[in-house]
């Protein structure tokens, strides 16, 4: 069976979605990830869709799934290059994946997920700075 | 009494026939000559006297559906659509047909002098056959300008959803007039492809040309929004009206979470202030008019 690539970039993990999802490629996409970003103990992932010109419901919801269960294991994901067609669509069919990051292109989309993790460096640090002041 | 009795009569009296139809379309003052030009009139008539003439000998019925009526159907339905492009009135471009009765009615007298019953069986062919050709004729002109109008309607629907380019990274959406699901269809496809075009991460939709905002409007809204923001661009909705503002909260319309400012100014300064711009003035103003 067809399986989709998953890069690792340093902290990141790049997934490029370059053929027509069906739900079977989709829940091995799922198993996969999750299971990277716990090996890998990566901090973000970018999903680039650019190539994906059909969707329905079930790749819309795989979409938000995945997401959600990156954030659990603590890694934020960030979903980049929806075609136009795509994006009305999904949001006809009532999906606006609220709780997705979305951004233009994968270079935004590092930037964005740079500026995530960023944050919750800062986060951490001064956490770890307050108990000495 | 057959169609082809008819056909043998109009190959029979061909010439005059011809030159009375065309005097007759002349002659009624209906034929436009700023549009048309009389050689052009007389080579159309020609053409198609020939093409009716041929059909007639060809099929048995007045049916102007049946395959042997193509090349008239073909040629006529072409004129009434030229002519309806031309700016022709339907009452000038039904005449063409309706003035060939009397020449075809004339010729029709002189075959059967004395003979009342054939004549009046072929009259009411030739009327027949007149009379579908001439509802042809309309029906054909009228298709033409319904196409027209739908053109036009197509045209405006694309006219009034311009996409600006405000700076790097933010557009503009100026909405005009009412929002329907057709539209905003249209709206929302010009939207996103414009972002993605321009790489624009902040889309600013101005609703000041919109007159009203009723619920349907603010929904349409709100899916050119989220579609806007699954491709990665954050909106802005600006222009809202004093009354608007007061609608929307007693049809309590929930815009969510999305940024809406009063007028477009204040919202390409939030839009700056977001993509990291900073706006300074350097001196009183009036610069374009100092050398």
């Amino acid at each position: 069976m067809d399986r989709i690539p998953i890069l690792t970039m340093g902290q990141f993990l790049l997934v490029t979605i370059q053929v027509d999802m069906h739900d079977r490629l989709a829940m091995a996409l799922q198993d996969d990830l999750t299971t990277r970003i716990t090996t890998s103990r990566a901090k973000g992932v970018l999903i680039d869709i650019s190539s994906l010109e059909i969707v329905d419901s079930f790749i819309g919801r795989m979409l938000g799934n995945i997401s959600s269960m990156a954030r659990v294991l603590g890694a934020e994901a960030v979903v980049v290059g929806m075609q136009p067609a795509v994006a009305i669509t999904l949001v006809e069919l009532g999906l606006s994946l609220d709780g997705v990051h979305t951004a233009l292109d994968v270079e935004k989309g590092m930037q964005l997920l740079r500026r995530y993790i960023g944050a919750e460096f800062e986060e951490s640090l001064s956490d770890v700075d307050d108990p000495e002041n | 009494m057959s169609l082809s009795k008819l056909s043998e009569i109009l190959n029979a009296d061909r010439t005059r026939l011809l030159a009375e139809w065309v005097s007759y379309q002349n002659e009624s003052g209906q034929v436009r000559g700023d549009l048309i030009t009389e050689r052009e009139l007389t080579r159309e008539s020609e053409q198609f006297f020939e093409l009716l003439r041929e059909a007639l000998g060809r099929e048995s019925s007045a049916e102007l559906h049946r395959p042997g009526y193509k090349g008239v159907r073909d040629f006529l339905g072409e004129l009434s659509r030229s002519r309806s492009r031309l700016g022709f009135t339907p009452s000038e471009t039904a005449l063409f047909i309706l003035s060939m009765k009397r020449p075809v009615f004339g010729a029709v007298q002189r075959a059967f002098a004395g003979d009342a019953a054939g004549q009046a069986a072929a009259l009411w062919m030739a009327t027949e056959l007149l009379d579908n050709l001439g509802l042809f004729t309309m029906e054909t002109f009228m298709e033409a300008r319904e196409e027209v109008i739908k053109g036009q309607q197509s045209d405006m629907l694309e006219l009034s959803t311009p996409v600006v380019q405000l700076w790097d990274g933010i557009v503009a959406l100026p909405l005009i007039g009412t929002l329907d699901s057709n539209r905003t269809s249209i709206v929302m496809e010009t939207l996103l492809q414009v972002i993605v075009q321009t790489r624009s991460e902040i889309a600013i939709i101005d609703i000041t040309g919109v007159p009203t905002v009723d619920t349907q409007v603010a929904q349409h809204l709100l899916k050119t929004v989220a579609a806007a923001r699954l491709m990665g661009a954050d909106c802005i909705i600006s222009g809202i009206r004093p009354q608007i503002a007061q609608t929307m909260v007693h049809l309590q319309i929930d815009l969510g979470n999305v940024i809406t400012k009063a007028t477009m100014a204040e919202a390409l300064r939030t839009a700056m202030h977001r993509s990291g711009f900073v706006v300074t003035r350097k001196s009183a103003g009036g610069l374009l008019h100092q050398k």
